[in-house]
């Protein structure tokens, strides 16, 4: 870390935290182009945007993850460039993580001084006693009920947070930056959390508050942030907002990506599906797909979109609920038994649950259809690559062949293997979940041509998205989940995308 | 073509010790020796192989070849009286290979269904079953003296035990290529959670692995016990680590989806010579042991740095 320019300390003291022109790339994408961000100490900065929009990638430039490719941070009016997480740190940047990570085995003070232990008395040793007391007297000034010798792992996600929040305090952090503190929080939870937060802010200590649930936002933050694209498109005091206001900056986009057209012919009823709830967070969630429709879902992260598709595959395990296809009642209890029905599933994770990286592209595309293609019992290296070549050369595949291992492949094409998959088990209900992911945008054009072409053919298909314009220009229906219900069911004709995000992120009371 | 570097190195240590002791070394005598000498190991490490493959391990094979020895001897015994003849050793024989089969099959399952990592598993069946074996005969061994057949037979000039070891080498590549067993193996190796959404039924294909890899082992006891021409219960003791070696030299992954049948009989063949060549040269086990070691290493290692030049070159 170097401290770059120390002549700036009297100007802007109010500020604790001035980040100007920051911009990040990640190979083809720009992330954050140009963005500023301005915390004054003692407020609560809300920090909102799509799925997507930089918020995370903006956050963590502060909190030294990543560096920069241009753009400078001043803490106090101090500059700073960081390598690392614990430059930001020393400094008083602290983050707590969606997903805490706290050493889940060890006490709750053991956590809170992690790395900072007072030493003991013999060399190597560690003051357990003083770990306790210094625990107990920093929960004690901020007044929170926690026992510094419980161990982590027995307790709730919210009092998780709190030892989170103890740490960073322990650290002396002056700027604490919260991604989606409420996401995993039951009502009381998150009305101790807000108590909480706004007792830091008493104390001096800034926050920067990253929710995707603006009613919270309009509640608690002094200032707001939109991001949107990569880029700020609003900044202003909250009083001065309401939440459609927010909502429109968030998604105030122009269709600029190009959706090739289709010609639409929706036939009857293909796909049923009523009342299903899954042990992960679905509750009774009915709709149909017709054949030749693209029925879209949107909503935010954690909304249940993927646990759909996951009880509908057989991946989780169904609590109730029923799934019909071309007027059969579906009885699946795994992925095997989805895809002998003709239901495929392309998962949203292509490196975690789609593919096997080291091994052969042929492989991948008919591991699930070896019994379909005739090699129940032997299979025929040479007419299996002839017909993987043949379901490639259709969509048009950029490989080295069939027999190249898939890792040797672009993201684009890894996906366009996972989708010759599914093209040659010839499925009838086919279930995409964002299928354009992390792949560049010609690559993208030709996923939607694919889901075209699918759909003509006369399949149902589900498609998830968190880009609402994609949904906008692919799908005929779009469907609407928040907290694992389907809240929505429009036609995407007569919708919006301020109807659509406000429905998935505005809780109605 | 991964099987290049283990098949060089075994070329290299042929051509050195044919040269240094053309008389004794470069003779069928000793090759067929030593080929027999490897079939029990080798015959393992192909069911180990298989495991490797699909990301697991399997510490037990050794005792579990000593408990299938056992219950085989015992059988014949049981069956035939103190000098088992004829049928009561083809039941005894068919009694030990199931054995095996059952041993392997616990393995599978206690793997897949009480979701425990293979290791640990079979870390715990290692000791219940040499505990098993020992326990049989009160730490005796059995002894059936006319059980000589798959050490002494001699079919078509070769030993059967070779012959043994070949059918097996043969049905597994066969398997592990052409069949969807095969297949799903490397696909669970490689990525268990996508072959899970492939459709595979990766707990059912564990345990027919596990399974198989117990009736190789199986097959191995009753050739050890027919050399020895005796079941002892210590038999196959830090056997699991000189399988594991062989496979790994071989090429094969611990990380799964990664390994061939070919790569592991050179692999098991390479450690062989070694041993072979090191008595003849007067090296002492103690040495040969070092050397073994360090050789295990450099293959990997040597792998290893291949592949990364690989990855940065494409």
């Amino acid at each position: 870390m170097t401290v770059v320019n120390q002549e700036d300390t009297s100007r802007g003291s109010d500020a604790a935290l001035r980040m100007r022109g920051v911009s990040k790339r990640f190979g083809p994408v720009q992330a954050l182009l140009d963005v500023g961000l301005t915390v004054r100490g003692g407020t609560v900065h809300a920090l909102v945007g799509e799925n997507g929009a930089g918020k995370s990638t903006l956050v963590k430039i502060l909190a030294g993850v990543y560096r920069p490719d241009s753009g400078t941070i001043e803490i106090h009016g101090q500059r700073y460039a960081f390598d690392k997480p614990e430059q930001a740190l020393a400094v008083g940047v602290s983050m707590i993580y969606q997903d805490l990570d706290l050493a889940e085995d060890l006490t709750v003070a053991e956590n809170v001084l992690l790395g900072n232990e007072p030493r003991g008395y013999l060399p190597f040793t560690i003051d357990r006693k003083a770990i306790v007391a210094k625990t107990a007297e920093l929960a004690k000034s901020f007044n929170f009920d926690i026992a510094p010798t419980a161990v982590v792992s027995e307790l709730s996600v919210g009092d998780c947070q709190i030892v989170e929040i103890i740490k960073a305090l322990a650290r002396k952090a002056s700027i604490i930056v919260m991604d989606e503190p409420t996401s995993s929080l039951s009502e009381t939870e998150v009305e101790r959390l807000f108590e909480i937060v706004r007792r830091l802010r008493q104390r001096g200590i800034s926050i920067v508050y990253i929710s995707h649930r603006l009613e919270e936002i309009v509640g608690l933050a002094d200032e707001i942030t939109v991001l949107r694209d990569g880029k700020v498109v609003h900044c202003e005091s909250v009083t001065k907002l309401d939440i459609s206001q927010i909502v429109r900056y968030m998604v105030g986009r122009e269709l600029k990506e190009f959706f090739p057209a289709r010609d639409v012919n929706i036939g009857d009823v293909r796909v049923r599906v009523d009342n299903l709830s899954s042990d992960r967070g679905i509750s009774d969630v009915s709709f149909d797909v017709c054949a030749g429709e693209i029925v879209g879902m949107a909503g935010l992260v954690g909304a249940g979109r993927t646990e759909i598709a996951r009880a509908i595959f057989g991946v989780d395990k169904k609590t109730s609920g029923s799934i019909v296809l071309d007027d059969e009642e579906l009885s699946i209890n795994s992925p095997a038994d989805a895809i002998s029905y003709g239901v495929a599933f392309l998962t949203e994770d292509r490196k975690r649950t789609g593919l096997c990286l080291e091994l052969p592209c042929s492989w991948n595309v008919t591991l699930p259809n070896l019994v379909a293609i005739g090699m129940k019992n032997v299979i025929r290296p040479a007419k299996e690559n002839k017909i993987v070549e043949d379901v490639g050369s259709r969509i048009s595949i950029k490989w080295l062949g069939p027999e190249a291992p898939v890792e040797s492949l672009s993201g684009g094409n890894q996906q366009k293997l996972l989708i010759a998959r599914w093209l040659l088990a010839e499925s009838k209900l086919l279930i995409f979940d964002e299928p354009t992911r992390g792949i560049d945008v010609g690559a993208k054009k030709e996923v939607y041509t694919l889901l075209n072409q699918l759909a003509e053919e006369g399949k149902a298909i589900l498609f998830i998205s968190s880009e609402l314009p994609e949904l906008l220009g692919i799908a005929d229906r779009i469907l609407v989940m928040r907290r694992g219900r389907l809240v929505g069911n429009l036609t995407t004709k007569e919708t919006t995308q301020e109807e659509i995000m406000h429905l998935a992120a505005v809780e109605e009371n | 073509m991964r099987e290049l570097l283990p098949f060089g190195s075994l070329t290299l240590i042929i051509c050195i010790l044919s040269v240094l002791k053309p008389d004794t070394f470069l003779t069928m005598e000793n090759f067929m020796n030593v080929l027999r000498r490897s079939s029990v190991n080798g015959i393992i490490a192909v069911g180990m192989t298989a495991v490797i493959i699909s990301a697991g391990i399997d510490l037990s094979v050794g005792s579990m070849m000593a408990l299938a020895g056992m219950v085989g001897a015992y059988t014949m015994i049981a069956v035939g009286g103190p000098d088992p003849q004829g049928a009561a050793l083809v039941i005894g024989t068919v009694v030990g290979v199931i054995t095996g089969i059952v041993c392997g099959l616990l393995n599978g399952v206690l793997i897949t269904k009480l979701k425990l990592q293979p290791f640990i598993v079979t870390l715990g069946t290692m000791s219940a079953f040499r505990g098993i074996s020992y326990v049989m005969n009160e730490g005796q061994s059995y002894n059936v003296p006319s059980y000589k057949y798959l050490n002494e037979g001699i079919v078509l000039g070769i030993p059967v035990s070779v012959l043994i070891f070949a059918v097996i080498v043969a049905v597994a590549s066969f398997v592990l290529k052409y069949t969807r067993l095969g297949r799903y193996t490397y696909a669970v190796g490689s990525n268990r959670e996508a072959a899970f959404h492939a459709g595979v039924n990766v707990d059912l294909n564990l345990i027919r692995i596990y399974g198989l890899t117990g009736l190789v082992v199986g097959i191995a006891a009753m050739i050890t016990t027919s050399r020895a021409v005796s079941a002892q219960p210590t038999a196959g003791i830090g056997l699991e680590l000189d399988i594991i070696a062989a496979v790994v030299i071989g090429g094969a992954s611990l990380a799964g989806g990664r390994g061939t049948i070919t790569g592991t009989i050179i692999g098991t063949l390479l450690i062989s010579f070694l041993r072979n060549g090191c008595t003849m040269l007067d090296i002492s086990t103690n040495v040969q042991l070092i050397v073994i070691g360090a050789i295990i290493i450099a293959a990997v290692a040597v792998d290893q740095l291949a592949r990364s030049k690989a990855e940065a070159g494409g």
